[in-house]
């Protein structure tokens, strides 16, 4: 058995989470434009391949071919650095995502993990925040009155339900006692004891974090800083090529990881129900080793965190073909004095139950 | 409003619930949407398409040149010259006079049809089951004999009349009744 180091295993998931996030990101574009058609009665893309399946490869060479065009009075240097700023602050935090349970060779025991750090919500909340500064620079560095203004639009839009979303956290946290999204996900189901997701525990901040995700990953009905229709496309008004691209990738890989993140959160993440008696069940009645039963259930979870995820993100997409965008001021009045108060009260809320030892 | 509608919730929730049911109509029943290149929808039976400039029965070219549907052409679309007839070319030509260059600028035509109408040898026609192709270039717009005159052979000629199957026809027909006046 070669022992690999600790940072050469994590390096490894590392590199495997940002392809598979890609590749996530590349056949939204796909399922997102067949989901489009089949919600309203048409096709959808068929004729790149079998079912279309070669569609995103056709939309990479179209977008790689294109030409690159650079806005008069620009500034470069900050017009490279939006779209690259925004990929790269959606795929960091896909690094904290615990996308399985521990697998184990021998001795060796691997995280199914990019990073495990004890403050993994923390870090996550940190890059999208970050994120903001890809659509702003974007929007100002164009050198175009409508980007600034679409990207004003995203900044104040991302600050305004971040805060909302930080708060419907904070119930979470209430009941985890812990910023590690490991964590969290294990204490979602504990062996030999009876675990709720904290979707039972936290509907109202379930509700309340999906909005909010909605807002931060600027999908429909959330969409104002790319409305094509009042600012002729936003933030990336200017961008062509590959430079838009990114910016449209970005967006898809922050639907994944938002969409991974609620599933961490309030769905079990890569539990599911009856594992450790799958576990032990091999264990006694099949002759498997504990070590390769654990294993089984690992891989699993993992795939079956990946339906989660998948099932979250057919419901951004169906979300975004169903709902027509909010007026400017509705979504501001939404963020600040339905959701945020809605928040503070799910707080107080949680608070009491812990109080009254109802949830713990 | 009610407390329900300012929750927005009740009311998004009836909404994808719209959207859900189609998107598993969308596998069971037919689309709405037809494979273009693949699959054509028929053309009404007033369809009026490209011209085309007809021969008579023995494959002479019908027109004589005599401008009447450029007069009658509302966007000034059809321009012409007329010449004589030379001995000799009694088979080409139906009348003493015919047209040298007769050219429909496409761009321009609205294909509203009344150049058929005022065209007293039965010359031209708008074809009901072709239409004007898109092209690159702006010149490439303007039709000259060259493409409008029908060919000699009689079985290559576009047929005056409607292709459809008489499904089609029957279905088609049913519709047209159905929409209000």
């Amino acid at each position: 058995m070669i022992e690999l180091p600790t940072l050469g295993w994590q390096s490894i998931v590392i590199l495997v989470v940002f392809g598979v996030s890609l590749l996530i990101a590349t056949y939204c574009t796909y399922a997102e434009r067949v989901i489009a058609a089949f919600l309203q009665d048409r096709v959808g893309p068929d004729r790149a391949g079998p079912f279309g399946l070669l569609q995103p490869l056709a939309d990479a060479v179209k977008l790689f071919t294109k030409e690159e065009f650079f806005p008069a009075g620009a500034n470069r240097a900050l017009f490279v650095l939006g779209p690259c700023l925004a990929m790269i602050t959606a795929l960091m935090s896909s690094a904290v995502i615990p996308f399985g349970n521990v697998i184990q060779f021998g001795t060796n025991v691997f995280n199914l993990q990019g990073i495990e750090v004890n403050i993994g919500m923390l870090w996550v909340f940190g890059i999208v925040s970050l994120g903001v500064y890809g659509v702003m620079i974007g929007g100002w560095a164009s050198n175009n009155k409508f980007s600034l203004l679409g990207a004003i639009r995203a900044g104040s839009q991302n600050i305004s339900y971040e805060l909302a979303m930080g708060m419907a956290l904070i119930a979470v946290l209430m009941i985890s006692g812990t910023l590690s999204l490991r964590e969290i996900t294990l204490q979602q189901s504990v062996a030999g004891e009876w675990h709720f997701w904290n979707i039972v525990k936290q509907p109202l901040g379930f509700i309340i974090f999906l909005v909010c995700a909605f807002a931060e990953t600027n999908r429909t009905p959330f969409d104002l800083p790319e409305c094509e229709t009042e600012l002729v496309g936003g933030y990336h008004t200017e961008y062509s090529s590959m430079k838009m691209g990114l910016y449209l990738f970005a967006e898809y890989v922050n639907v994944f990881v938002a969409s991974a993140v609620m599933s961490v959160l309030y769905f079990g993440g890569f539990n599911f129900p009856f594992q450790y008696e799958l576990r032990d069940w091999l264990v006694s009645a099949q002759g498997w080793e504990l070590v390769s039963a654990q294993n089984l259930i690992s891989i699993l979870g993992l795939l079956l965190l990946f339906g989660k995820i998948f099932a979250f993100i057919f419901f951004f997409m169906w979300v975004r073909w169903t709902l027509p965008r909010f007026r400017y001021d509705q979504l501001m009045r939404l963020g600040w004095t339905i959701l945020i108060p809605l928040a503070i009260f799910n707080i107080l809320l949680t608070g009491g139950l812990i109080l009254g030892g109802i949830i713990k | 409003m009610t407390l329900a509608e300012r929750a927005y919730l009740p009311a998004i929730f009836q909404g994808l619930s719209i959207t859900m049911r189609h998107f598993f109509r969308a596998a069971t029943k037919k689309q709405v949407t037809v494979r273009y290149p693949e699959e054509k929808r028929p053309f009404s039976p007033i369809f009026r398409g490209l011209h085309v400039l007809k021969r008579d029965e023995v494959g002479r070219e019908r027109c004589t040149a005599c401008g009447l549907c450029a007069v009658a052409c509302p966007a000034e679309a059809i321009t012409m010259v007329a010449g004589e007839r030379k001995k000799g070319e009694e088979n080409l030509y139906r009348e003493e006079k015919y047209a040298v260059s007769y050219e429909v600028n496409m761009l321009r035509c609205i294909f509203c049809g009344l150049c058929e109408e005022a065209c007293p040898k039965a010359a031209v026609y708008l074809q009901p089951d072709k239409m004007a192709p898109p092209r690159f270039e702006r010149d490439e717009f303007i039709y000259g004999k060259d493409r409008l005159v029908e060919p000699v052979d009689p079985n290559a000629r576009s047929i005056r009349g409607i292709q459809l199957t008489p499904e089609q026809a029957q279905a088609l027909s049913q519709k047209i009744s159905q929409q209000p006046a």
